[in-house]
């Protein structure tokens, strides 16, 4: 069996992470950019526990778990403001919300 | 006693502030006994510390009365200080005293004008501001004195505010006494510079030690505080504003424009001898503009038909006088005329006062005529402050005083025959210029209806100073008639004496009968033109000459006036401006720019961050 080299999950997690970014860049529906958000998070995320293992340290995955735990709440009022939107606005477009202009 | 001294300047100050914050919800009637009463008070203590200081003198004849020190930077500490010697004795003294008969006089004078309240705030004001004037004993606290009456003198000119003329005259005596204050000014830094305090007693023994007689720098600095005195005492070539400064009311004229402030000037330099006597040269400068001064302002005096700007060209010439004297180091003669000129010019501004109030306000002498039976009392008092500023012999304060300088103007070994010459001559003006205004004024036919008739408040400072200019000068005899040298001796206990070359009785006697001779001749020669003939006044060209004052203002306003308003007509938009304004459109423009990328949409946001990311992490790791 193969080790799994630093420099793969490395390049896995960059990999993730960019298509994350671009999801958010691009897509217009705010559920899209908040699941490309979570892509981004658990690239962030994979990128602790490779780094974790190459050294023999806890200290990556007690990032992740803190990572986790962030994730959730962000979802749970990310979801929470996209209710409240929707039930407002009749859109989930995000270029259509900017009402905000100054 | 002399402890309370501070009560003397603080009083007028006192109900300065009551009246100027207050003074809109007061009675006519407490406004009054406010404004009069607070400097009536404080004539009462100065006579009661005069008399103190006379009967029980300090050591010295100085006595100094600390309150606080006003600042202390790098070891130059001016205090609030208080400084009595005969000299601010003679000052506080008129000023206190002949300042309270001429607020009685307002209280009726004013009676019906607008802002009645707000007048006898900035005369308290002004009071004040003279006392601490000639109280200071640092010259620090003069000056702060001194801009004071400068501003009380701005804002009484143009008390009727509503008349542009007013305002342009207050205007003009602001800026034109301005020019000698920034020369005094400068003065003061040079004497901090070299001696390191501005206290005056501390000058004056340093001074002598630390400069020699006629060096550059003594020069320099009684050059400069002259140059303040020329301005406030309306002196040439700074006189012109004194004419147009009668556009304030009589009170006013006879308080700040003849009695008190105009001679500030000559108690700087009665103040500040020491330096004057340390530059020889700067001395006789002093005596020739003076001496030019009395004799231009005089001639100009003859001209006039306006029967204020006779009597503000007639001040103009009287300090000519005290600056003679003091330019030939009679400064003892230099307060007495100042002293006498204040009771009798001042008792000759407010009966002309009496005389314009009583006649619809016309100033024009040619249109009065005929009222010397029908108010004889401000007729016989203006015939005796006439006599004495005509010095007549004998029985005028006038004489004894202006004798006393035409006397040392040819005795003094400062003085010389040109110098006499003038100051005889002048005083021949002098008889003239008064003599017509009296008889061109008072007699002939009537031509104006009298309109009012003066009351009690007007009348009584009338007697009170009409007697003060008969008999003022018989505290100073000199040495042909009784010698009695009750003034001088008290002055000169702090200001130097004239050492006379040979003290000669008979010589005294005969120059006495010259200069009386000259005043009465002036007299005859007026009643034969003025009187005899009525005056059918030629316009000559060398009367419109007179008339306007030997054309200085014509000259000034060419020189001075229109070149600077042509500049500030060329750069009406301020070159300098641009810069400034060019910062601010900078900022602007991008501020446009910039506040176009707020689209509101947050993808562009997102990727703005991105790209603020990538371009940062790509500057930490290929840099």
């Amino acid at each position: 069996m193969n080790q799994v080299t630093l420099e793969i999950s490395l390049a896995l997690a960059g990999v993730l992470f960019i298509i994350g970014l671009i999801g958010v860049m691009v897509r217009r529906n705010i559920i899209f950019m908040l699941m490309s958000i979570e892509i981004m998070l658990n690239a962030s995320g994979l990128a602790f526990v490779a780094a974790g293992s190459k050294w023999m340290q806890a200290d990556g995955q007690v990032m992740f778990i803190f990572i986790l735990t962030m994730a959730a709440a962000e979802v749970s009022v990310g979801l929470a403001l996209i209710l409240k939107i929707y039930s407002r606005f009749k859109t989930l477009d995000a270029d259509s919300l900017n009402r905000m202009k100054g | 006693m002399l402890n309370l001294l501070w009560i003397v300047p603080a009083l007028p100050f006192f109900s300065f502030l009551i009246l100027a914050l207050f003074g809109r919800r007061f009675s006519l009637k407490t406004a009054s006994i406010l404004g009069a009463g607070s400097v009536g008070i404080s004539a009462l203590f100065t006579i009661l510390i005069g008399i103190s200081f006379i009967s029980n003198p300090p050591e010295n004849f100085k006595f100094v009365q600390t309150l606080w020190t006003w600042f202390n930077v790098a070891g130059f500490n001016p205090s609030i200080s208080f400084y009595l010697d005969p000299l601010s004795i003679v000052f506080i003294f008129v000023i206190t005293f002949v300042g309270f008969l001429i607020h009685l006089y307002s209280v009726e004078f004013m009676h019906d004008e607008e802002g009645f309240s707000r007048f006898f705030a900035y005369m308290n004001l002004f009071v004040g501001s003279m006392l601490t004037l000639v109280l200071a004993d640092n010259l620090l606290l003069l000056y702060l004195g001194w801009e004071g009456v400068g501003l009380c003198s701005f804002l009484l000119i143009g008390f009727w505010y509503k008349d542009p003329a007013n305002g342009a005259a207050a205007q003009k005596a602001f800026i034109v006494t301005r020019i000698g204050d920034t020369a005094m000014a400068i003065g003061l830094f040079l004497l901090v510079a070299n001696l390191g305090t501005l206290n005056i007693n501390e000058i004056l023994t340093q001074a002598p030690a630390a400069w020699s007689q006629g060096s550059s720098l003594a020069t320099a600095a009684a050059l400069l505080l002259l140059g303040g005195a020329l301005g406030k005492s309306a002196q040439l070539p700074l006189q012109t504003w004194l004419p147009d400064a009668m556009a304030g009311p009589s009170p006013v004229s006879a308080l700040i424009h003849a009695a008190t402030m105009v001679t500030a000037g000559v108690y700087l330099i009665a103040r500040t001898n020491t330096l004057f006597i340390l530059a020889p040269k700067v001395q006789e400068l002093v005596a020739v503009i003076g001496a030019a001064t009395l004799l231009v302002a005089g001639f100009s005096a003859l001209a006039q038909h306006d029967i204020k700007r006779v009597l503000a060209y007639s001040t103009i010439s009287q300090i000519g006088y005290m600056f003679l004297a003091l330019g030939v180091g009679a400064f003892s003669a230099a307060i007495f005329h100042f002293m006498i000129h204040a009771f009798f010019k001042a008792l000759l501004f407010l009966a002309a006062g009496a005389v314009i109030i009583s006649l619809h306000h016309e100033h024009n002498i040619f249109k009065m005529g005929g009222i010397k039976n029908k108010m004889p009392l401000i007729y016989w008092t203006f015939l005796i402050g006439s006599a004495s500023l005509a010095s007549l012999p004998l029985i005028t304060a006038g004489f004894y005083s202006k004798d006393m300088i035409l006397w040392f103007a040819w005795s003094s070994p400062k003085g010389s025959t040109i110098l006499w010459a003038a100051g005889l001559f002048g005083a021949f003006i002098t008889a003239i210029y008064t003599f017509r205004m009296v008889f061109i004024t008072f007699f002939g036919e009537q031509k104006t209806e009298i309109s009012h008739t003066p009351g009690k408040l007007i009348k009584v400072p009338l007697v009170i100073l009409a007697v003060l200019s008969l008999i003022g000068g018989f505290i100073e005899l000199p040495g042909t008639l009784g010698h009695l040298p009750l003034f001088s001796g008290f002055v000169d206990k702090v200001l130097p004496s004239v050492h006379l070359i040979d003290e000669n009785i008979l010589q005294e006697g005969i120059f006495q009968i010259i200069a009386a001779i000259t005043a009465l001749a002036g007299l005859y020669l007026s009643y034969l033109f003025y009187l005899r003939r009525t005056a059918s006044e030629g316009k000559t060209a060398l009367h419109k000459f007179f008339y306007s004052g030997w054309g200085f203002d014509w000259i000034y306003e060419r020189v001075f006036v229109r070149p600077v308003i042509f500049l500030a007509n060329i750069n009406k938009s301020d070159f300098i401006d641009l810069v400034y304004s060019g910062i601010a459109g900078t900022t602007s423009f991008a501020h446009k720019i910039l506040s176009k990328t707020q689209t509101g949409k947050m993808r562009w946001y997102a990727m703005g961050i991105a790209a603020g990311a990538v371009i940062t992490i790509t500057i930490i790791v290929f840099l």
